[in-house]
């Protein structure tokens, strides 16, 4: 009796458990079938009362259930209509199981069913409805996801469950991220003033998007037109038409100088405006009158005036004036008329947000911190210069030792990049790592491309010392074929040269300005390449040769120095390091057979912009250039090729005003 | 004496040089011309089309031809250079007398065509998507009008994504332009200011991305849900996947839709970080049809496993099938006659559904959008029903009234307005 | 006899032996063609060969400016391409026009002068998503205005470069890469669509001719041959009369000591800078001959690597020498698209199978190295080299 006395409840427990957990199972699959279309081709706009109800139906399979649904795991027959999932595939087929229940469905064609599929709106609206359980989930992990979810899209209701949860969590990073979570969602949604202000308060000098972005919605606004002078105490600004423009905080202010800003209201965009809100009325615009003239058309005449001759707008406006004269037609509006109902009419703006409080230190923040991102902009655009100087500079660096010390034109020089490039990408073909195919690409890159230059120097060059004009057109044959060459063995298409994992970041500084690793890396590169030159240059034997034998080659030579070899070996160095360079400017951006020919004629620049025959030179034309280029796309953004156009030009003006370049060689070394 | 014997070589060299065109007159066989560049930059895209006309033309031949006619392929090299292109059309025309081209893969190259063939009336099946705007009596457009791609994604960001934001980044070439042109206008239509609209255009090959990346991460600044479409073409694609990925931006936060990426130019890329971005097309290699599993077989066998199918592909194969019945239809090859036989000719899609010739020279087509898997392929993730295509896009107020009806009116150019042809000759 | 002849080849004889083979060619041609003679030539063809006339014509241009005055210009392909630009603009214009007017002469209103325009506007730019016809259009509607320009514009964009170049001495290989930087520039101007010359898509349709439009193809492609033709013939008389001048005297001096001639009192930069203008005009109106039959003008027809082939047809065919820039730029052309026309069979070498469209490039820049290195006067050296020799 005992036994069962103890037993009895268990059996009631489980009783009862079952019987619920059988109900919930039945509603849940009830869910399903009802609302089959809407799971397997869901939309997002279709999609949450049916995750509702799957909620409501308190299965305890639910939260499997949207997480499956979520990655794509599940799958439905195709004539039975049951949701379920793979168990296994095998030669008999693929074997499926019930989601809701768990019955094995036997073995299925591939035809005979199909995965769901949901879109990522619908992805991020399950997630969303997952946050609920993963908030108070034991992995913290999971967590600090189901947070990143409610940050992109936050939902009021979990207002409350955030704020409760947040003094229990232990991890001080997710808890960090849980208050600024529960700042932008009080911002946004709290109907309290004082909880809104003292949430913003705690915004101020944050620079993060997010941020910046709640606090931008509080300072939307909209454009209305009135006849009496607004006063509302979240009125954003008066806006007079052809006038003011708009400020980014919201109010609006009339500009000094009109560069490049249109005022917010056109005349155009007033008289649409009025007309909307019913304050014109009758307006007759030129393409109505054409209408009603047209349908004045008695045998080919209007009012007598013959169609053939309307054919300027003073015409006809003259001719629909004899229209209004005979009653036909409503008399057209006259500029002053407009202007004056215009004039009449206020236009204003009024903030979304209600709470005049609120939006003043809003604002103040607002402006605040505009100050400090427009800083990190400029920072953010000398760096975006520094970088794409430090490219040329890689693009220019050989061409500053053939061309700039051995005056040796080669337009064969961008294919020597474009060689180094190939080259990291072939290494990468046969070496998957990208940290070790890179480590063996750069010193391969050097070599190959040594050997082409050497190749190049004793076949052509050599003979042509003479006649630098020579040597530039058979050099400009060596880079077509060059040229040709790599489109037959790699195609026309690009190659990936894929950076190691490690380089594929970003430094963040904060959310305004940021760099990605492989642009620092490009920019030490540089660094390196310069220091190594300066050294090669000016402290090896080679180096001090090199300068002996361009400076006078009769002196070297009765001086012991043999000057075909010093030649062979300064040319080989030049374009060995065009092949590492090459190596890096496929890391940035991708591996053509045009690689070569879309710097060659910006490297040549640099290296006479900069002033030939010095290293500093060609850093300081790079930097010049790189620097010039970004400034001239920050005025004109939209448009990176008018920069390009500018900057060409702006070269070709300053050759004339500086034709030695900005570092000048003097004495005998400038004489050419 | 001298000049004796030079106007003896000149006339052998001359007697060289038109013997090309008295050889070419061939009896017995219908003409196909393939006009696709088989060098410079567009190769890489255009030789696949290339493969995959002789393709349906070998496999056509086995079945008897058509008419009980030979088909017998004609391949000429345009070698990428618009210019060409209109010189080859002429050649194929004249010279060799084709019966029908299929070709063109840029606008340029197309509206460097259109003279020529509508001069000397001929027949050109076009596969690739394209801006619209445009209804020739000589050309099939067989790949997607705007609203047959373009709008139906946008759609899917306004409704299904909930993009408040858009950033429309584009090559700098015709199809970004027009395409990016009716897209604001529409996006204007459904309530989104001009502000939040970023427009920006680079130049072909693009490679430093980092400052537009930047500046579309900074769009999200005030709060609204950001969203790429992106109208980038090529190899330009390949910096700018390689920079979102350095900002470390998801497709969860910005989403960007491709008009121009599909699975040709995601096998020359390391997918890994592209994963959840979308594409949108009227085929994926991934669309479930037996018709597609049997299509994807014949070309693995033929081209090696390695290879790939994608969207201008299926346009050819659907209007290659619709040239063999129209021309069964018609009991010709005369480019009038087929022309009006193909007005209604339905042909099964390879991702379901059919396909059909309307009077404006573009197909139905359904509209399907993909996200990138880390394997380049693509998992569709919607699929309209067939959606005719519009050769005047009803978005912008110019070509609103437009409309092209070569079936009834005649006309491509047809103003409903004034009720007038506007003009049956295209302006290029 | 024949040595006698043909030594003169490089005198005033030579402008005979020119004119004489290119008329021959052009009465052939007209025999033949397709519009006025016995069909047998396609009208394809007929365009190829004019086409080639107006190349060889830049080519006499560059040789004056290179071969005879050391200027190693590589932007004279620039120059051709503006001409085609200025002439492309009033043929768009116009065909547009006419279309549109066509179009609405059954409109209940006739178009006001901005409606039409408008209308124009629309079409020529829609493609880069454009309404507005920009301002440099203004004369597209004159003829006569834009026959102007196209002597005009290339010819003041070469005076203006070369003030400020060759003012400040700029010469040899700079001037080159400045040249080249020139033409970047300009190609890279006109790609952007912003341009208000439609960006990448270039003019096109130009081989329409306005008001012309009831001569078929054929009749106006030997129309345009016979210009062509004529055209070269006077390009070679001018270049003659100048080479064979006392200022041809000078500006072959100014190639082989530029400072001697300096010295002696000249001012050699007037004598570069009327060369050069001179040889951009000469350019400017071979392209505006040109691009009306190759029907579509696009900036890339002017980016920096059709100025280099330039230079290479020129030293191929030999610098320093009229008829072997002529023969250097109609051979190179007609072989380079012969070639890369895909008529020719693959070459097999049993482990190697020599695509001609793939290696042709190739196979021309090897040459080019070759001729740099070995023949430096090209075949027009070879032909003066065969001369004398039989004379001796």
């Amino acid at each position: 009796m005992k036994f069962f006395f103890r037993i009895i409840p268990k059996l009631l427990i489980i009783l009862f458990f079952s019987n619920s957990a059988l109900s919930s199972e039945s509603e849940f699959e009830k869910v399903l079938t009802d609302n089959f279309k809407l799971i397997t081709k869901s939309s997002s706009k279709t999609v949450e009362p049916v995750i509702e109800k799957l909620l409501n139906s308190n299965f305890s399979k639910v939260e499997e259930f949207l997480k499956f649904w979520k990655s794509k795991k599940l799958i439905f027959t195709k004539k039975t209509k049951v949701i379920a999932t793979l168990k296994q595939k095998n030669e008999l087929g693929y074997e499926l199981i019930q989601f809701s229940n768990n019955k094995n469905l036997g073995y299925f064609k591939k035809k005979e069913f199909k995965s769901i599929k949901p879109n990522s709106g619908v992805r991020s609206k399950i997630s969303n409805a997952l946050i609920g359980f993963q908030l108070q989930s034991k992995d913290a992990n999971t967590r600090s996801k189901s947070l990143e979810t409610l940050a992109r899209n936050f939902n009021p209701k979990y207002l409350k469950p955030l704020k409760n949860t947040i003094e229990k969590e232990t991890d001080s990073k997710i808890k960090k991220r849980m208050s600024e979570l529960l700042v932008f969602g009080t911002i946004k949604y709290s109907t309290s003033v004082k909880d809104k202000i003292a949430s913003l308060n705690t915004l101020r000098g944050n620079l993060s998007i997010e941020a910046r972005g709640v606090i931008a919605s509080l300072l939307r606004s909209k454009v209305y037109v009135g006849d009496v002078k607004p006063n509302l105490p979240n009125l954003a600004r008066i806006i007079v038409p052809e006038e003011t423009i708009k400020n980014m905080d919201g109010s609006s202010s009339k500009p000094i100088f009109n560069f490049n800003r249109k005022p917010e209201i056109s005349k155009q965009d007033a008289i649409e405006l009025l007309i909307k809100a019913k304050f014109l009325k009758d307006f007759i615009s030129p393409s109505r009158r054409d209408e009603i003239l047209e349908q004045n058309i008695i045998k080919g005449k209007i009012e007598g005036v013959p169609v053939g001759k309307l054919i300027t707008d003073e015409e006809r406006i003259k001719t629909y004036n004899l229209l209004v004269k005979s009653n036909k037609a409503l008399p057209l509006k006259t500029t002053e008329e407009i202007n004056e109902i215009i004039k009449k009419h206020f236009f204003y703006a009024v903030y979304e947000e209600k709470s005049g409080e609120v939006i003043n230190i809003a604002k103040k923040i607002f402006n605040n911190t505009n100050y400090k991102v427009n800083f990190y902009k400029y920072l953010d655009l000398i760096l975006d210069g520094l970088s794409l100087a430090s490219i040329y500079f890689l693009g220019a660096i050989g061409l500053a030792i053939t061309f700039g010390v051995m005056r040796v034109i080669n337009m064969a020089h961008g294919e020597f990049i474009m060689m180094g490039a190939y080259t990291g990408y072939v290494v990468q073909l046969f070496i998957p790592n990208h940290t070790v195919s890179l480590i063996i690409a750069f010193p391969l890159a050097f070599f190959v491309t040594f050997f082409a230059g050497v190749t190049l120097e004793r076949l052509v060059i050599r003979h042509l010392y003479k006649n630098p004009l020579d040597t530039l057109l058979a050099t400009f044959g060596v880079s077509i074929a060059l040229q040709q060459i790599a489109k037959n063995i790699f195609g026309t298409q690009a190659r990936p040269l894929t950076s190691p994992e490690w380089l594929d970041g970003a430094l963040v500084v904060n959310d305004v300005l940021s760099i990605s690793l492989i642009r620092i890396a490009i920019f030490a590169l540089g660094i390196i390449f310069l220091i190594l030159l300066l050294i090669v240059m000016n402290k090896t034997r080679l180096g001090l040769e090199t300068k002996a034998v361009t400076q006078n080659p009769m002196m070297a030579s009765s001086m012991g120095i043999n000057p075909d070899r010093i030649n062979m070996l300064t040319f080989g160095f030049g374009s060995g390091i065009a092949g590492i360079a090459g190596v890096a400017i496929g890391l940035f951006s991708k591996v053509t057979s045009e690689l070569g020919s879309d710097y060659i004629v910006q490297s040549f620049m640099t290296v006479v912009v900069g002033g030939v025959g010095n290293i500093w030179g060609t850093l300081a034309g790079a930097t010049m250039i790189g620097m010039l280029q970004k400034l001239i796309e920050w005025f004109n953004p939209s448009n990176t090729l008018a920069a390009q156009t500018y900057m060409i030009i702006f070269i070709i003006l300053f050759i004339q005003f500086r034709p030695k370049g900005i570092i000048a060689l003097k004495g005998r070394a400038a004489e050419d | 004496m001298i000049s004796k014997f030079t106007i003896k070589t000149m006339f052998v060299i001359f007697m060289l040089m038109f013997s090309s065109k008295v050889i070419a007159d061939g009896h017995g066989t219908i003409k196909v011309g393939i006009l696709h560049s088989l060098s410079g930059t567009m190769a890489i895209s255009e030789t696949t089309l290339k493969d995959t006309m002789l393709m349906l033309i070998e496999e056509q031949n086995k079945k008897g031809g058509i008419l009980g006619k030979k088909l017998e392929p004609v391949v000429v090299d345009p070698a990428s250079n618009w210019p060409l292109f209109a010189e080859k059309a002429r050649e194929l025309l004249t010279v060799s007398k084709v019966d029908v081209m299929f070709g063109c893969w840029t606008s340029v190259s197309r509206k460097s065509v259109l003279p020529v063939i509508e001069e000397l009336n001929g027949l050109l099946f076009y596969p690739v998507q394209y801006e619209g705007e445009e209804s020739s009596k000589n050309v099939f457009y067989t790949g997607a009008a705007p609203n047959q791609q373009a709008i139906p994604a946008t759609d899917y960001y306004l409704d299904e994504l909930g993009v408040k934001k858009f950033a429309l980044l584009g090559t700098d070439y015709v199809y970004p332009r027009t395409t990016n042109k009716i897209l604001k206008q529409y996006l204007i239509d459904k309530g989104i200011p001009e502000s939040d609209i970023f427009v920006n255009y680079t130049p072909f090959g693009h490679s430093d991305w980092s400052k537009i990346v930047g500046d579309v991460v900074a769009l999200g600044a005030d709060g609204k849900k950001v969203g790429v479409i992106s109208t980038i073409n090529g190899d330009a694609n390949i910096g700018f996947y390689k920079e979102l990925a350095a900002a470390g931006i998801k497709a969860d936060d910005i989403p960007v839709v491709a008009f121009s990426v599909g699975e040709e130019e995601l096998s020359g890329l390391d997918t890994k970080n592209l994963v959840g971005h979308l594409a949108a097309w009227n085929y994926f290699q991934s669309a479930e049809s037996d018709l597609n599993t049997k299509f994807i077989k014949k070309w693995k066998a033929k081209m090696g496993d390695k290879r790939v199918t994608n969207d201008p592909m299926e346009a050819h194969v659907i209007g290659f099938e619709m040239y063999v019945k129209a021309v069964e239809k018609a009991g010709s090859t005369d480019v009038d006659a087929v022309r009006k036989a193909m007005y209604g000719i339905k042909v099964p899609n390879l991702t379901g559904g059919t396909a059909e010739m309307l009077p404006n020279h573009h197909l139905s087509k359904p509209v399907l959008i993909g996200e990138i898997k880390a394997d380049g392929q693509f998992d569709i993730i919607s699929q309209t029903e067939e959606v005719p295509g519009d050769a005047w896009t009803d978005f912008l107020a110019e070509s609103k009234p437009l409309m092209s009806d070569w079936k009834s009116m005649g006309c491509g150019m047809y103003n409903k307005n004034t009720k007038t042809c506007v003009q049956i000759k295209s302006n290029y | 006899m024949k040595s006698s002849y043909l030594q003169k080849l490089n005198s005033r004889s030579s402008f005979f032996w020119v004119s004489a083979i290119i008329l021959f060619l052009t009465l052939c041609m007209i025999l033949l063609s397709e519009a006025y003679g016995l069909n047998l030539v396609s009208t394809s063809f007929t365009k190829v060969l004019g086409k080639t006339l107006c190349l060889c014509i830049v080519a006499l241009a560059m040789d004056l400016v290179w071969g005879y005055c050391g200027i190693l210009s590589l932007g004279h392909f620039a120059f051709f391409g503006l001409g085609g630009y200025m002439i492309g603009m009033w043929l768009m214009f116009e065909r547009t026009k006419n279309i549109v007017i066509d179009s609405t002469k059954n409109n209940v209103l006739p178009l006001t002068e901005t409606e039409i325009n408008e209308a124009v506007g629309t079409q020529i730019f829609g493609v880069v998503g454009g309404a507005e016809i920009p301002s440099i259009w203004l004369f597209a509607d004159s003829l006569l205005i834009h026959i102007l320009l196209v002597f005009l514009v290339p010819g003041v964009l070469a005076y203006v470069f070369g003030w400020l170049a060759f003012r400040s001495r700029v010469t040899g290989v700079y001037l080159s890469i400045l040249t080249q930087a020139m033409t970047l520039a300009l190609s890279l101007y006109l790609f952007q669509n912003d341009s208000g010359l439609r960006g990448n898509n270039g003019l096109s349709g130009l081989q329409n001719i306005p008001n012309l439009e009831s001569f078929s193809q054929a009749e106006l492609s030997i129309w345009f041959l016979v210009a062509s033709g004529l055209a070269l013939i006077t390009t070679y008389y001018v270049s003659n009369l100048i080479v064979k001048s006392k200022l041809g005297n000078i500006i072959t001096g100014i190639r082989d000591n530029e400072t001697r001639i300096r010295f002696l009192g000249y001012k050699v930069e007037s004598y570069k800078l009327f060369i050069f203008v001179l040889t951009a005009v000469i350019s400017g109106v071979a392209g505006a001959l040109y691009y009306p039959q190759a029907g579509i003008i696009n900036p890339a027809e002017l980016a920096p690597i059709a100025s280099i082939y330039l230079a290479v047809w020129v030293a191929i065919g030999g610098r320093g020498y009229l008829y072997g820039a002529v023969i250097g730029a109609a051979f190179v052309s007609l072989a380079s698209s012969f070639f890369t026309g895909g008529q020719i069979p693959n070459f097999n070498f049993g482990i190697f199978t020599l695509n001609w469209v793939d290696w042709w490039v190739v196979i021309l820049g090897l040459t080019f190295v070759l001729t740099t290195l070995y023949a430096p006067k090209g075949i027009g050296g070879l032909i003066e080299k065969i001369f004398r020799d039989k004379e001796l």
